[in-house]
This record gives C-alpha cells, sequence and structure tokens, in this order.
C-alpha cells in the first residue's frame, strides 16, 4: 500500500441526491443504548413522553434485563400546563434517581422531542442541578431528539456536551474520538504506542474520571464519521482535527493510522514497520470473505452515516459493486478522505423520502440490502437479502483484527441464503 | 413527570397502529417526528411480520417546525392514498405532534379524499396503548358502519351469528386464540360473521351490526364498541375471558345460551388434558404453592382462576398496570382474599412480589426481569412480552388446548417434585444445594440472592446464629416466609432474641 493511497479522481465532485420525505430512521435518543454502557458511571436520563421510554426499552432489548443506567422522565398533562413546574418536577425526579443510585458520577439530562417543543431548558437544569450536587455528580445535558438529530448523531450530540468539561492541557497529545469497543482501544493504544505516540486520550473514556484533557497541543482523529458537532466543540477548545478515511478495513485502518502518525512526525519507515503485520493480519483474513463478495451488489439504506466508509471498504477491499450509498447527512469535510476513494460512479444519497428509496432498491434489485430492522424483514419476504444495519454500530468493527469480522457481518446473510432449503 | 425504568404500555399511538396494522385496506398517516418510525420494528421484529405496517409517518424535523409542518402533513396524506389507495385511512397525532397542535383531522378531512377518513385524538400525556387501540377500534368501526354499502338484515334467519372482537396485531398469542376460539365455535355449530379487526378490511366492520352477538375475546381491546354495539344495535355481548378450563365451559355456555343451541354434550366431555394432569398424583406437590400474578386485567384475572381452582395454587398477588380495569381485579382478588395491586410503576410491582415472597410468579416480561434478580421461578401470561412469546408453534391461551398449553409451561419452571423432596431431606449436595436452579432447567447453580430485607417496623428481633443455621435447612422456596412468620411471632410474644425453639413455636403457631 502506498502511503498516499489517495487517487485524484473519486467521487468527491458529484452531485448527491438530496431527498425529503418519510425518513425511517432511529432518533438520537438510541445512543444512549450503548453510550451508557461505555461510560460505566453515568447515567442517562431523558426528559420525554412516553413513547420516548418505550422507544429505549424496544431498542434495548433483552439487554434492560440488567439493570440499566437510564430511564425516563415522562412528561405528564399537569407539567405542559407551567414551565416552572417542570423544573421543581425534574428536581424531584433527579433526587429520587440519585438515591435509587448513588454511585453515578455523571449524569445526563438528554432532550427529547417534547421537551424540546415545549422549550424546557435542560442546559439551565443541568447548571442548577450540578450546583447542588457537586462535587459528587456532574449534570450535563443534550439533545437526542428526532428533530435535531439522527441515531448516531445522539453520540455527537453527548460528546459535544463533555467537551466544555474536559480538562485543559497545553501538552502535546492525541485524541481518539467516538465510541470503541473495548477491544478495540485496547488494540488502538497498543499500535499507537509502538509508533512512539503515548500520550493517547479517548472520548468517551470508559470512566468519568478519565476524561482526556484538550489543549492547544491536541491534535484529535475521529474514529467515527457522525461526530460534526463534537469537532467543533473540540475545535473551540483549540484541539485541531488530524483528517484521514475512518478505520474500517485493512486499508482505511491504516491509512488512519499514517495520517496520525504524519500529525506526530514519527517517520514513515517506523509507521509501516509497526502496521506491517497487522495489514498483513487483515487482509489475509479479507481474502476468504472476498470469494463470497466480490461482484456482488451492494444497497444502503441511510442510518447511522457509517454507510460511505462501509461502502468504501466493502468496493475497494472486497470487490463488492455499490448500488446506491444512501446516508442520513453527510459531511463532506469529515468525509472528504472517504468520498475520495469512491468508485466515480456511485449513487449517493443524503437524507430520505423511504417509499421512493424502496422503489429504486427493489428496480436495482441488489444482492444485499443493508437497512434497518423495520424494513429488513418485510425485504425478505420480497425474495432480497438483507443486512440489518444497526448490529454495525453495536459489534466492534474498527481496526485491523476485526476487518475480517466487519466483512463476515456482510458475508453471513448471503451465505445463510444459500445454506437454507426451506 | 413520572420516572419510568420499564414501561408496561407504550404510547397510545402503538395502540393504533396495531388496530392498523392487523387489518387490511386500512391506512395510518401518523404527524410524528423523524425517529418515531422505531415502532415499525416492533411488528416486523417482536412479532416477525412480513410486511411494514400499513403507517406513514410524516417523521418531521427541527427545520420543518419553523415552516409549515400543517402542509407536510397534508402532503403525506395525499401520498400515502395515492401509494396504498385504502379503502379506509385513519389520521391523527403521536405524542409531539399534540403538542404542535396542526389538526390531523381538518387537514385530512380538507383533502376530501374519496375513502372514509377518520380522525383519532389519543391523549398521549394522559392514556396509553391499549386504551390508544380500543378507541381506534370504536372509532374506526363508527366511521366504516355506514360508510360501506350492507346487505339487508334479515330478521328471521334460523341460525344466529356473531362477531368475534378484539384480537390485534402484537397481541399476546390472539393469533393462536382466535383459531382455537373459531374452532371451538365451529363445533358448537355458531356461525361467524364478522372476526375483527385481525385481517377484517373496513368493508367487513360495516357488516358488525349484521350478527346477532359479539364475542369480547380481550375487554382491553373490544369492550368500548362492544358496549356501544349494544346500546346501538341492541347486540348482546360476552364478556367471558376463555382461560382456563372452567371459563372456557363458562363461555361455552353463555355462547350456546345467546346462539340457542344445545351444548349439553360439548360441556360434560372432558377436551382438555389439564384436568387429568392435574389431579394425577404427580401434581399433589403443586398444592399451596404460592403465586403471584400480574398483567392486564384480563390475563391477570384468568390466570389466578386456574391457579386457584385448576391447579390448586395459593394466590398471594394480583395485580394488574391497566388503570381502566382496576374495579375488575379488585373484584377478583377479594375472591382470594388479598388487596389487588394497580400500579404500571415497576419499582412497586417489584417491592410487591418482595414482600409476598412467592414461589411462582406468573407475569409479563418485567416480571420475568423482576424474578430472575430474585431468582423466583416465572412464566409470562400477559404482554407486554418479548419475540420469544411470539412462538411459531401453536400457544394459545384460551380454550381446551390453551389450559394444556397453561399447565405445561406454568410447571415449567418449577423445581419437580422428587428433587424438592430430596432438597428438602439434604440440603449439602455440592450440585443439588438449596440455592441451585431447578436440575431439569440444566442451568448453572444461581448465586444465593440475598433474602429480601423487610421493610416492618416489627421486625427487631436478633436471629441467634443457631436459628439462622436452622433456617437454613427450609427449602429455599418457603424460607422468606418462614422467616418473616418467625419474626412475626417474635413480635407478637415480644422475644428479643430468636433461637431454634422460637423457630418451631412460630411454625406450630402459623401451621394451623
Amino acid at each position: 500500500m502506498s502511503d498516499v493511497a489517495i487517487p485524484k479522481i473519486g467521487c468527491g465532485d458529484l452531485p448527491v441526491l438530496r431527498e425529503r420525505g418519510q425518513r425511517e430512521v432511529f432518533c438520537g435518543l438510541t445512543g444512549i443504548v450503548w453510550l451508557h454502557r461505555r461510560i460505566q458511571d453515568a447515567f442517562f436520563l431523558v426528559v420525554g413522553s412516553r413513547t420516548c421510554a418505550h422507544l429505549i426499552q424496544s431498542a434495548a432489548g433483552v439487554m434492560i434485563f440488567a439493570e440499566p443506567r437510564f430511564a425516563t422522565a415522562i412528561i405528564e398533562e399537569r407539567d405542559l400546563a407551567g414551565l416552572a413546574d417542570a423544573n421543581d418536577e425534574l428536581d424531584r425526579i433527579v433526587d429520587q434517581l440519585i438515591e435509587r443510585r448513588p454511585d453515578i458520577k455523571l449524569l445526563f439530562l438528554v432532550g427529547s422531542c417534547p421537551s424540546e417543543v415545549i422549550k424546557l431548558d435542560l442546559s439551565r437544569a443541568a447548571l442548577r442541578l450540578s450546583k447542588r450536587y457537586t462535587p459528587a455528580l456532574r449534570v450535563l445535558s443534550y439533545s437526542g431528539s428526532g428533530i435535531e438529530t439522527t441515531f448516531t448523531e445522539g453520540e455527537d450530540a453527548c460528546l459535544a456536551a463533555l467537551v466544555p468539561e474536559l480538562p485543559a492541557s497545553p501538552a502535546q497529545s492525541l485524541m481518539v474520538v467516538g465510541t470503541l469497543a473495548d477491544v478495540v482501544e485496547d488494540q488502538f493504544r497498543r499500535l499507537f504506542a509502538e509508533m512512539g505516540i503515548t500520550n493517547v486520550g479517548f472520548l468517551p473514556p470508559r470512566r468519568a474520571a478519565d476524561m482526556p484533557p484538550v489543549g492547544k497541543g491536541t491534535k484529535y482523529i475521529l474514529a467515527q464519521p457522525f461526530l460534526a458537532g463534537t469537532a467543533v466543540a473540540l475545535d473551540h477548545r483549540g484541539a485541531t482535527r488530524i483528517a484521514a478515511p475512518f478505520p474500517l478495513g485493512a486499508e482505511g485502518t491504516a491509512l488512519w493510522f499514517k495520517a496520525a502518525g504524519r500529525a506526530f512526525d514519527i517517520a514513515k519507515s517506523k509507521i509501516d514497520d509497526v502496521l506491517a503485520k497487522p495489514v498483513a493480519r487483515a487482509r489475509a483474513a479479507l481474502m476468504r470473505q472476498r470469494a463470497v463478495l466480490e461482484g456482488r451488489t451492494i444497497f444502503f439504506f441511510p442510518d447511522s452515516q457509517l454507510e460511505i466508509p462501509l461502502a468504501r471498504f466493502l468496493s475497494r477491499e472486497l470487490g463488492m459493486v455499490l448500488s446506491e450509498v444512501g446516508t442520513p447527512f453527510l459531511h463532506r469535510e469529515h468525509l472528504a478522505e472517504e468520498l475520495a476513494l469512491m468508485p466515480a460512479d456511485v449513487q449517493l444519497s443524503e437524507g430520505q423520502d423511504v417509499e421512493k428509496q424502496l422503489d429504486r432498491c427493489r428496480a436495482a434489485a441488489p444482492d444485499i440490502v443493508v437497512c434497518g430492522l423495520g424494513l429488513a424483514n418485510p425485504l425478505e419476504a420480497q425474495g432480497m437479502t438483507t443486512k440489518w444495519s444497526i448490529e454495525l454500530v453495536f459489534s466492534p468493527v474498527q481496526g485491523f483484527e476485526q476487518a475480517g469480522d466487519l466483512a463476515e457481518l456482510f458475508a453471513r446473510p448471503l451465505r445463510r441464503r444459500a445454506l437454507l432449503k426451506v | 413527570m413520572q420516572l419510568t425504568l420499564w414501561t408496561y404500555e407504550g404510547p397510545p399511538h402503538i395502540g393504533a397502529m396495531r388496530i392498523a396494522t392487523a387489518m387490511r385496506g386500512v391506512h395510518y398517516v401518523l404527524h410524528a417526528p423523524q425517529g418515531d418510525t422505531y415502532a415499525d420494528l416492533l411488528f416486523t421484529m417482536i412479532e416477525r411480520r412480513d410486511q411494514r405496517p400499513p403507517v406513514t409517518y410524516t417523521t418531521f424535523q427541527a427545520r420543518d417546525l419553523g415552516g409549515d409542518t400543517a402542509q407536510l402533513f397534508k402532503n403525506a396524506v395525499a401520498d400515502a392514498y395515492e401509494r396504498f389507495k385504502p379503502e379506509a385511512i385513519i389520521v391523527g397525532a403521536s405524542c409531539t405532534a399534540e403538542l404542535i397542535q396542526d389538526d390531523p383531522a381538518g387537514l385530512a378531512l380538507a383533502l376530501d379524499l374519496p375513502v372514509p377518513v377518520i380522525p383519532l385524538e389519543l391523549p398521549a400525556y394522559q392514556r396509553k396503548e391499549n386504551w390508544g387501540a380500543a378507541e381506534t377500534f370504536y372509532r374506526l368501526t363508527r366511521g366504516c358502519i355506514g360508510a360501506f354499502p350492507r346487505p339487508a338484515r334479515t330478521t328471521d334467519r334460523l341460525v344466529k351469528t356473531c362477531n368475534i372482537l378484539g384480537p390485534t396485531a402484537l397481541g399476546f398469542r390472539h393469533r393462536d386464540d382466535l383459531h382455537e376460539i373459531t374452532t371451538l365455535l365451529g363445533q358448537l355449530g355458531v356461525s361467524i360473521n364478522v372476526i375483527a379487526p385481525l385481517n377484517a378490511r373496513p368493508s367487513d366492520l360495516a357488516r358488525i351490526p349484521d350478527a346477532d352477538f359479539n364475542i369480547v375475546l380481550y375487554p382491553e381491546i373490544a369492550l368500548n364498541l362492544a358496549t356501544w354495539l349494544e346500546r346501538q344495535y341492541g347486540q348482546k355481548f360476552i364478556n367471558i375471558t376463555p382461560i382456563g378450563v372452567g371459563a372456557t365451559r363458562d363461555f361455552i355456555a353463555k355462547v350456546a345460551e345467546l346462539a340457542d343451541i344445545d351444548a349439553t354434550a360439548m360441556l360434560t366431555q372432558t377436551a382438555s388434558r389439564l384436568n387429568w394432569y392435574s389431579r394425577s398424583v404427580d401434581s399433589t406437590y403443586l398444592t399451596g404453592k404460592r403465586v403471584f400474578i400480574f398483567g392486564d386485567a384480563t390475563h391477570a384475572i384468568a390466570a389466578a382462576r386456574v391457579a386457584a381452582d385448576e391447579l390448586g395454587f395459593e394466590v398471594v398477588g394480583l395485580g394488574t398496570y391497566a388503570r381502566e380495569f382496576a374495579r375488575e381485579i379488585r373484584t377478583a382478588a377479594k375472591l382470594y382474599n388479598i388487596e389487588a395491586l394497580v400500579s404500571d410503576d415497576y419499582l412497586t410491582v417489584e417491592a410487591a412480589i418482595t414482600a409476598a415472597n412467592p414461589a411462582l410468579v406468573l407475569g409479563t416480561q418485567m416480571e420475568r426481569h423482576i424474578a430472575k434478580r430474585l431468582g423466583i421461578p416465572c412464566a409470562v401470561i400477559s404482554a407486554p412480552v418479548h419475540v420469544q412469546d411470539f412462538p411459531a408453534r401453536y400457544s394459545p391461551m384460551m380454550g381446551f388446548e390453551g389450559a394444556n398449553v397453561l399447565f405445561d409451561s406454568w410447571v415449567h419452571p418449577l423445581m419437580m417434585g422428587l428433587e424438592e423432596h430430596l432438597l428438602g431431606m439434604f440440603r449439602e449436595d455440592f450440585e443439588f444445594h438449596g440455592d441451585a436452579a431447578p436440575s431439569h432447567l440444566g442451568g448453572k447453580p444461581v448465586q444465593a440472592q440475598p433474602e429480601p430485607v423487610l421493610t416492618t417496623n416489627q421486625a427487631t428481633a436478633i436471629w441467634g446464629a443457631d436459628a439462622e443455621a436452622e433456617l437454613k435447612k427450609i427449602p429455599f422456596f418457603v424460607r422468606g416466609k418462614a422467616r418473616r412468620n418467625t419474626e412475626r411471632y417474635a413480635a407478637e410474644q415480644g422475644t428479643a432474641l430468636i433461637n431454634i425453639e422460637t423457630l418451631y413455636n412460630a411454625k406450630a403457631h402459623f401451621s394451623s
């Protein structure tokens, strides 16, 4: 792999089909499902309606059998009568919650569509409650509402709320931004250490007390493509972004590490040395899946903003043919390196009109469709093979060692379809 | 505001979706923010439906709020009509859309579509899922009657006919209950006019008044409608939930009465294996097992009767999350000399189960959660349920086959008789000890659960080490009760220190 593997011709300038209509996507509240497991002493209190509570409970599925670190303060009729009352109610609920969970160090008040429409000021409530509970508990707020955020944008809003809280430090440091599986974080830490980058922090951290410091010496690299707001907040604190494609697949991960290495003036030979073995391992793992996936067409419905990096990985490293690649939101600056790697003839779409997109999907008759759970079984019943997209957010998929697993996620539904004789 | 970890019911528009999804030829246009489409996966994943629910969402976003959300809604209705060509449309708002007050009813009616358009008023901050389903079913039926032509009713026909009202999408075992009950009615020779809402079309709803009487299979869904139909068309209705052998017989008798049919043969024959299974000596050890029952009111009340009269359990707790049926559950609880629990607060239910210390919990998905924490066997009898309770196999709750299913599924989580005896005799086996899971369930030994700490102010006596050790020799599923009784006895007697003597005195005192 050459150092600058970014070809001049990509799809960076191609027109994007922008659509508005019914959107078959989750709201940002869903981010709580993984964020509450990542930050182990944080609690997420949604201020919303019964619908919000029902959504999280449905999305969390069986996991909710463990004592969850999230709950909903359900707005009732009398709360709608006057705002002052709603604030008193919120204080009462938080008292009740802290009594039940005194171990909590960080509390997020999470805004929802109802709380935003009635303009309940959660940021002021968070300030008030923070004062009251300091220093045992910090209270922050962000919006996970459907009107403001789509699925993974909930994580963006959460991390952006954390950024002003990060300790200040002018020291040279690297910050990796975006939730990663514990195992992936550990692998990344090892590789950075081998390259000679030791002052590495991760946002979000595993515990509220381990917030990475930020300042003029901080260079941050995004591990996830959906972090527009967090990046702006980090820029405000003086940090600078390292532009890179996202660490999916052998190529994406290598380019990601190389970008970080260059930013810290690590010698090219050193970086190549460190990456040689894991790159070779990842490529070997990918070769096995390539037999199933090569030449197959794939269609992405919008869901998480991971679609473009995934499509890049599937087309370049596994030889898949891209039909349409839909994304709920396309951040051109953060995805510039990705777009440059995409085949020039790809059809990108941003936003959604689900009925029209379904028409296009059926007309394209792709070999595999990446979509949400609301569409997956109905499409299977129509004879299509689907890969439900949420799993891509819940599984360790980033990094070299997971490249094969990531390909397997797409190969499995195709192998299954071939296997079943009923 | 109410702090909620778990909600037993969804918002009312989910109830409306259950009606629309159950039916054919109905489309639901829901004014709702982006993200509310999560509800689709309840149907496509939990119930494993092979089609998208017939629901169009406006999925407005923040930027739309500055503009014309009303126009957005009108377009959504017009597009949905063009694309799906339904026979009837229902329109309504979700909780957030309720706040922005776009008047879905007025907007949809202004489009002047050539099919009935039925607006729904579902107050999302007051009411919940089942209420929403009942209201939708009632409004939709009212809207369809008169909107579709129906043949003139022949008043002097010989065979009486009935409607079956209540089965919906996402209903707990509705699919198989309906099969069981229609089979039963077929055997009785009763003819069925309309089954609704499951698989009915709007034009079928319009024919509902043609029947002689109505069968309310699920009161949570269909009681409102049946009450109105009785007032409006003089249709009598049967509101006996045929869960369990006794209730099924009562149901048959009532159907026979309204249909002018002789059901003597069916009432005398033994049609369920529960009768014999429950009488066989293997079931003797089930006698007096303490059971806590919670769920929707219909299933909870029916389960209590089966538990007490057909399995010989002792009902020590009975409750429902459905406030609409508080009176019914209180009446039923009196039969067992207990106070009914009416609450939709899962923490309250958890506290009540802890205090009652049952040997078996019959409840919803949430009680499974509670029972797992407390280490108590549990079976699911009511929604809300998860994917495993929409099984592939035939699994009714109702009718005689339903009784067979109940027998198997309620007894299964309990420790089997011989193992229970052996545990009473030998407590220190390294595999089959008192804190291990029943061996027929194949599970690993569970961690010993700390026994529930009771918040009674009378439990002031201190346990002596000898008495504490003796208490451990009592089988685990009655140990909590023994501890509580002993402490109560000690308090009554003014004993400060509980020794072995106190323990056995208490045992003798309470065993009378």
